[in-house]
Formats: structure tokens, C-alpha cells, sequence
């Protein structure tokens, strides 16, 4: 547990004086996600510990560097959890990084994106300014929301120092279901699901079957149990670990594929796309593996209203989906908050995906 | 403005139809303020496209000419953030007033700005479905206004604010420029611009559509009403069933003066001697809700609770909720005025912050009924007062600013789900540092280089900050030292 604030903030403020850029490491467990970035590592790993957690506030405040297990192992003792469920991909993930990747796991449909659990954060800009915005309580309409800003903008906006998270209670029971089918039959019970009031936290159609996770009291676990025609499956829990950290069988590549991060509005029907596909977070969220080129991923995707992103795999990556207007209004923002370009150079959006 | 109004007035006239165009002193009167009455300016030019693309010509032509434009809805905010310029063009959206699609399979609707909150819900309602988050005003405001201050409501603490609940919005820049930003997809690539968009305050851009997440009824909702004779045992009651895994609903608290105000006003059944009454309600799955009813009576009897009732029907229910969704207007019948505060303060610091307005209240000379969205800390001191009584206007924005200060003092905020607009506009000079504004004003220039949406709203100019007495101190430091001090 160590505050190295001050620490980061004169490093940041020299590299600005300096247009040294800089690259932002945690556990260094994301990489794979952003293109490469040309910079004196900026680590944020050591930067840790738990600042405040009143479990009946439902708030814990912790330093973007804590590793993602510690929170939750705190979390868990309490009953609580993060709502929103996140992958860690790897050992060391941090805080920080989840953050900066905006990334949710199986639950996200259901309670909601790393983005709607965060109530406030102080960041370093660009030009090594510590700055805090929003808080650690549930509603606040004063000023811009920033921290929300800050999630999924891969660093390249600000430092990202501390946190403070809205957590929610365990629930009090978890079980999975299976249900066998093929795709279009699974898009169909899972917006079926989707519109009544049910019990359900996740749902994925993977190798012909549709899992179907329900979390809350007993009483209504044991009541949508009846409504499904299907029995509760073992190991449940490592079914959706496996899904949310991608180490199920599903995910394994050979040398020519990329495994495809579709995002979609969650009805859509099945992509013409050859591969085989996954779908999560009911339906909105689709796993595709596949060695077509990323042009026509990319083309099918956008033609049914969403968007791709390459999560594994080699080669050129399509540029994302981002109209030119938009374009430029990303860049404005980006010279907002870090005007002489030094916060990881390269992970802008719109130069590369 | 007047040098240049008559070529404004020729090409708004060139573009927009008769009834578009509102340029007489009796037609812009109705214009001059919003829910916060206290603060009134005439508009210049009000515009009331029937058209995104007449919205988008008004745009253009401001901008051509550097004219300032406030965007505005139903007009039913509570902080001046639709408060016209003279010199400026007030652009309302409120014609713009169709649901475009309700899309079940996807879960979602698509709506104009103008759309009133409370519309959207009763058209999703065939289909099973309605809009999460219900601001008490959601009989009149609209989905663009709700956009526009991220409005909140009594179930957020479940549901959430709009921020949650938007997936997409079609703006127009202040050059006219239509942006489409999100859609029916869970995220989007990019930056996060519907978090920074929910709660700009019509400083960033005008939204011009929107879609919505639609959530399902849920199969019952059930309510329970606790009487205390000790607030802050009361404010320990929400933290014990929040502790034990319970998310309600809806949480809220009003203390004696509000709870006799109300009772007064619509006979609901509140029990008039209590310090402190607690409404609790619960929805979702039948057995589920029967269950943690049960549960939750449990605690509140094990906490003291004098009283413990739960609505014996539906109709009971709603009588228990319309004690509260009036309580407003039921301290506007106790008082000639009132002037409604809307900080949010951690929990925990509930009776300590409710001792301290009372203090203030004495101090002030001014009674202070509280209403309090107790599940996320969203507190509503209403100050009474009465307007014709010289300097007692003046007293009570003092006294609220002392309250906004106790606030941000506990680790709170000065707004929960109403808006700095004009009306918190010196407290955010208290809340944040010289840097953050500077930064929101930077943010903002992406947005809207020349600064013509709505300025003047929401963010305070650092020379705003160094005129007005009391400061953000951080590490005992004077903020902004460069600045002259008059």
C-alpha cells in the first residue's frame, strides 16, 4: 500500500515540459487490447491500496494500481462485489487498467458497465495537473462527468490515481442452466428473458447451448428454474469465469484466426460470418472466431448497427468505426486534456483501432 | 444584440414557419424562466422548430452570426438552467415530440427530445416495459431535458440516473452539425460521450434524439412505511438494510416538518408525531419481494421503528408514494415560499448534517423541511421563506449556500439531480479548484469553441470564482493566485 501520487505527478509534469511521451503501465495484463505505444513507461502498478470502504454506503475508494483480486477478495468478505463483473486477464490486473479498457464481464446486461459503477476519480492530465471530479456519492450533476471520460479512453486522457466505485451486495444464490438450441432460437429466449422481470445476470450461446445464470433470493431462483425447461448444470461458476477471462476451449486460436469482439444491438440475428461465434452478454456482446479478413468482420458488423474490436490474433487491424465529424471532436477532447500529446501516444482512437 | 437583431430576425424568418418564431414581448414573457422562478430574464428571439432541421437552420444562423443560444425542454428545471438570454435566442425543443420506435426485440425506444418522460413510460407499458428513471416532474419534463441534467428520480438507487439508462443520442453542434453518438449497441467505439453529454446542461450540444434502454415491469412492488422517533436511527435503518444485501427501489425520508406538511396537505396516513418516517419499497419477482418485505420489517422493528406499516393494496401504495410526491407543493401551502436545495452527502453523515441545518435554520431565522432520497444520499432541505418580506430572499440563498458548503464539508456534492445552471453556479467555485474548472472550460471549447450554447450556465469563470467571497481551499492554498481580487 503506497501512495505515489506526488511521485507520478512530477513525472507526468516533467514529460509534458519535456513532450517526452509517456507509456501508462499497471499489471501490464491489457496490452493485447490497445495498438502498440511508443513511450518512457509511466508505472502505476505500485500506486495501491484501499482508501475507504463503508460496506453499508455501498462505496469503496481504492489507488488504480490495486490489484483487481485484492478488491474483490475485500468485497467478498463484506457480501459485496463489483456489479459489473470484470475480466482480468492475467494474474496482475489492476484497477487502473480495467478502467482505462472499460471492461465488463458476463453480469454487464444485467447491472450494469464498469462506466455506470463509477462515481468519481482523481487523474493526472496531460500537463501533470492533479485534478478530482465527481465523488464518492451515488448522485452528482456538478460539472462534466470526467471520470466516466476517463473509462475506456486507454490513458490517453489522463493518469488515472484513485477510484471510488458503487459495489453491490452478493447474491444470495447463483445458479446455471443449459438449455440446448442453435443461435437464432437462443437470440429469441434471451430477448424473451430480457423483457420480463427474471432473475437472469448472464447468458451466453456457446457450442450449441444456451447458458443461463440466475442470482438472487431461492424463492425466485427456484421459480424461473420451473420456467426453463432444463436442469441446473454442475460447475457453473468456472463456466462463466472461463467465459468472462476467455480459457474455454471456445477461445483456443490456430495460427491463421483472430477472436472478434462484435458489439451489437443485443437482437440482431445471426452474422453471415464464417467461423464460429459465441454470443454473450445476451446477445449484445459476440464472440467471433475466424480467419476472414477484417474488412468484412468489420463490414457485417457495422452494416447490423454495431462495431468490432480484435481482441487475439496477427496483422493489420481495421481502423474503428468512427465518422469523420466525430473524429475530429476526439481529437479536440484529447487536446483538452493533454495538449502536448505525451499520454500514450498511439492509442488515440481513429489513428488506429 | 440589437445591432444585429434585424438580421438575425430576416434569416430566422427566411427559414422557420410563422409559429416558429416568437418575437413579441407578450409571446416571449411565458419564456422568461424555468422551474426556478426566482430568477427571470427575458429571451431575445425564441425559436420552437417543428424539425430537427429547422433546429438545425436556427443553429446555423446563431452561429454565422455569434449569437448565443439556450436550449430548453418542458422548462421544468429547478436550477436556471434554461434561463434565456436577452441578448441570445432561446431554442425549444419541446415540439420535437415523437416516439420514433419502440423496439422490443431490442429493448429499447427512440424518442425526440420533446417527448415528455412520463409519455415514453405509458407507450412502453402495452409492450411490458417502462423508462427507469422518473424525476418527480416527469408528468411534464421531457427525455431531452432529462439528457440534458441527467435527472434522477426516487428509484436510482436501483435503476439509476439517465446516464444509465441512454445507449445513444443524435446531437447538433453549435456550427449545426448533426453528431451521432452510441445507438442500440451496448457501447461504442471511443471516448465515452454519453457520460460527458448526460448532465452538460445544453453547454456541449443539442440533443435531437435519443435512444433509451426500456427496462420490464417489474411483477409486483410493494411498500413499507416506518415511523422513527429518532432521525439518525432512522438514517441507521437505511445503512442496516442496504448492509444485508437489499437493494430497495426506492428509500426515502422525510423529517416531522415535511411529514406534517404532507399529511396536511394529502391525508396519506403518516403518523404526524414522528421525528422521522421511512418509506421502503421493493419490486421485482413475486416471492422474492414477499420475502425481503419480510425482511426488511424485521430490521426496521429490531432498529427501533416506532411504527411499522406495510400498504395493505395497491391502492395504499400509492397513497404511502403520493404523501411524498407531494411534499413539495404540500410545504408550498405552509409557506408563502420555499426554496428547494439538492445536495448529496454520504450516508453516514445524515444526522450530523441534519443537525447542522438546524442550526443554520435558527441561525437564519428560516424553518427547513428535509426530503430525503435516502438510498443514495440525495438530500432536499426546503427552506421557507417568504418573498415579499424584505432581505428574506436574500437570507435564504445565503442560508442555502451555508447548506450547499455543509455538503461538499461531509464529502458530498452540491447537486444530486438538479443542475448547478445559474443557481449553484458561486458553490461550484466551493466544490472544485481552479484546475478542475479549467478543465471543464476546456472540455467544454472541444465542444463549443466560441462558447455560444447556453453560457454563462454551469461552469463558473475563474474571474466568476475570485469575485465571489468563499473559495475552494486545497492544502491551505489560495486557488487561481494569479487572478486580481476585487
Amino acid at each position: 500500500m503506497a501512495n505515489l501520487g506526488p511521485e507520478l505527478q512530477e513525472r507526468v509534469r516533467a514529460a509534458c515540459a519535456a513532450g517526452q511521451p509517456l507509456r501508462i503501465s499497471g499489471g501490464g495484463t491489457k496490452d493485447f487490447l490497445s495498438p502498440a505505444c511508443e513511450g518512457a513507461v509511466l508505472d502505476v502498478s505500485g500506486h495501491t491500496g484501499l482508501i475507504d470502504y463503508a460496506p453499508s454506503e455501498l462505496v469503496l475508494t481504492a489507488r488504480a494500481g490495486t490489484p483487481l483480486k485484492e478488491i474483490e477478495s475485500i468485497l467478498a468478505q463484506h457480501g459485496q462485489m463489483l456489479g459489473f463483473e470484470p475480466p482480468h486477464f492475467g494474474a496482475g490486473a489492476t484497477l487502473g487498467g480495467t478502467l482505462a479498457c472499460a471492461l465488463s464481464g458476463p453480469r454487464r446486461p444485467y447491472a450494469g458497465a464498469a462506466r455506470d459503477f463509477v462515481l468519481g476519480m482523481h487523474i493526472l492530465n496531460g500537463r501533470g495537473e492533479l485534478l478530482g471530479f465527481g465523488g464518492q456519492v451515488m448522485k452528482n450533476v456538478a460539472g462534466f462527468d470526467v471520470s466516466r471520460l476517463m473509462v475506456g479512453a486507454r490513458g490517453t486522457l489522463g493518469v488515472i490515481l484513485d477510484v471510488s466505485l458503487k459495489v453491490l451486495p452478493l447474491p444470495a444464490e447463483e445458479r446455471t442452466l443449459r438449455v440446448a438450441c442453435g443461435q437464432e432460437d437462443a437470440i429469441a429466449l434471451m430477448a424473451g428473458w430480457a423483457g420480463k422481470p427474471l432473475p437472469v445476470s448472464a447468458t451466453a450461446w456457446i457450442d450449441g447451448a444456451l447458458m443461463v445464470r440466475l442470482s438472487g433470493l431461492s424463492q425466485a431462483v427456484e421459480a424461473m428454474t420451473q420456467q426453463v425447461i432444463s436442469e441446473p448444470v454442475s460447475g457453473g461458476q468456472a463456466f462463466w469465469q472461463g467465459l468472462r477471462e476467455q480459457t474455454l476451449p471456445f477461445f483456443a486460436l490456430q495460427p491463421d484466426e483472430s477472436l472478434w469482439r462484435i458489439s451489437l444491438p443485443p437482437g440482431s440475428p445471426p452474422l453471415a460470418l464464417s467461423g464460429r461465434t459465441c454470443l454473450d452478454w445476451g446477445g449484445a456482446q459476440r464472440w467471433l472466431v475466424t480467419a476472414q479478413p477484417p474488412e468484412s468482420v468489420a463490414s457485417a458488423a457495422h452494416q447490423a448497427g454495431g462495431a468490432v474490436t480484435r481482441y487475439r490474433g496477427s496483422g493489420d487491424v481495421p481502423v474503428a468505426n468512427i465518422s469523420p465529424a466525430l473524429l475530429g471532436l476526439h481529437q479536440r477532447i484529447k487536446r483538452a486534456f493533454d495538449p502536448a500529446g505525451i499520454l500514450n501516444p498511439g492509442r488515440e482512437f481513429g489513428v488506429r483501432s | 444584440m440589437t445591432s444585429i437583431y434585424p438580421a438575425l430576425i430576416a434569416a430566422l424568418r427566411a427559414e422557420l414557419p410563422e409559429d416558429a418564431l416568437l418575437t413579441s414581448p407578450e409571446s416571449l414573457r411565458p419564456y422568461e424562466c424555468d422551474g426556478l422562478s426566482a430568477y427571470r430574464r427575458m429571451p431575445g428571439v425564441v425559436c420552437l422548430p417543428h424539425t430537427v432541421s429547422q433546429a438545425q437552420a436556427v443553429l446555423r444562423i446563431c452561429h454565422r452570426l455569434r449569437v448565443p443560444v439556450v436550449p430548453r425542454g418542458a422548462g421544468t428545471g429547478l436550477s436556471g438552467g434554461a434561463l434565456p438570454l436577452t441578448d441570445g435566442v432561446l431554442l425549444g425543443l419541446a415540439r420535437l415530440n415523437q416516439i420514433l420506435d419502440i423496439d422490443v426485440r431490442n429493448r429499447c425506444a427512440v424518442v425526440q427530445p420533446g417527448v415528455r418522460n412520463l409519455a415514453l413510460s405509458e407507450a412502453a407499458r402495452p409492450y411490458g416495459f417502462y423508462y427507469a428513471p422518473d424525476p418527480s416532474s416527469q408528468i411534464a419534463c421531457t427525455i431531452g431535458g432529462n439528457v440534458a441534467e441527467n435527472s434522477g428520480g426516487v428509484h436510482c438507487l436501483k435503476y439509476g440516473l439517465t446516464v444509465h439508462n441512454v445507449l445513444g443520442v443524435k446531437i447538433l453542434t453549435p456550427e449545426g452539425e448533426l453528431l451521432e453518438i452510441g445507438g442500440k449497441a451496448l457501447d461504442a467505439p471511443g471516448y465515452d460521450l454519453l457520460a460527458v453529454l448526460c448532465g452538460s446542461e445544453g453547454l456541449l450540444g443539442v440533443v435531437v434524439e435519443i435512444t433509451v434502454r426500456l427496462l420490464p415491469l417489474p411483477e409486483r412492488a410493494q411498500v413499507v412505511l416506518a415511523a422513527f422517533d429518532d432521525v439518525a436511527r432512522a438514517g441507521e435503518a437505511v445503512g442496516r438494510i442496504l448492509s444485508a444485501g437489499i437493494i430497495p427501489a426506492g428509500m426515502e425520508m422525510m423529517d416531522n416538518l415535511a411529514i406534517r406538511a404532507a399529511e396536511d396537505f394529502v391525508h396519506a396516513g403518516y403518523p404526524v408525531d414522528a421525528a422521522a418516517i421511512l418509506l421502503v419499497e421493493l419490486d421485482g419477482e413475486n416471492r422474492e419481494v414477499s420475502e425481503q418485505i419480510f425482511q426488511v420489517r424485521q430490521m426496521l422493528l429490531d432498529l427501533g421503528a416506532t411504527e411499522v406499516h406495510t400498504a395493505r393494496d395497491e391502492a395504499e401504495r400509492l397513497l404511502f408514494w403520493k404523501g411524498r410526491k407531494n411534499a413539495f407543493p404540500a410545504i408550498g401551502r405552509m409557506s408563502p415560499d420555499y426554496y428547494c436545495m439538492d445536495g448529496t452527502i454520504p450516508r453516514r453523515r445524515l444526522p450530523e448534517v441534519l443537525t447542522r441545518i438546524a442550526q443554520l435554520s435558527e441561525e437564519y431565522g428560516l424553518p427547513v423541511a428535509n426530503v430525503f432520497h435516502a438510498g443514495d444520499g440525495n438530500l432536499h432541505p426546503l427552506i421557507l421563506y417568504d418573498a415579499n418580506r424584505p432581505g428574506e430572499l436574500a437570507r435564504t440563498e445565503a442560508l442555502g449556500g451555508r447548506i450547499l458548503e455543509l455538503c461538499i464539508e461531509v464529502g458530498g456534492t452540491i447537486t444530486g439531480e438538479h443542475g448547478v445552471g445559474i443557481e449553484k453556479i458561486e458553490q461550484m467555485c466551493v466544490q472544485f479548484g481552479g484546475p478542475e474548472l479549467a478543465q471543464f472550460h476546456a472540455l467544454r471549447a472541444a465542444f463549443d469553441p466560441e462558447g455560444l450554447l447556453n453560457p454563462g450556465k454551469a461552469v463558473p469563470t475563474l474571474h466568476r470564482c475570485a469575485e465571489f467571497g468563499r473559495m475552494h481551499v486545497h492544502g491551505g492554498q489560495l486557488p487561481h493566485p494569479a487572478l486580481e481580487r476585487f
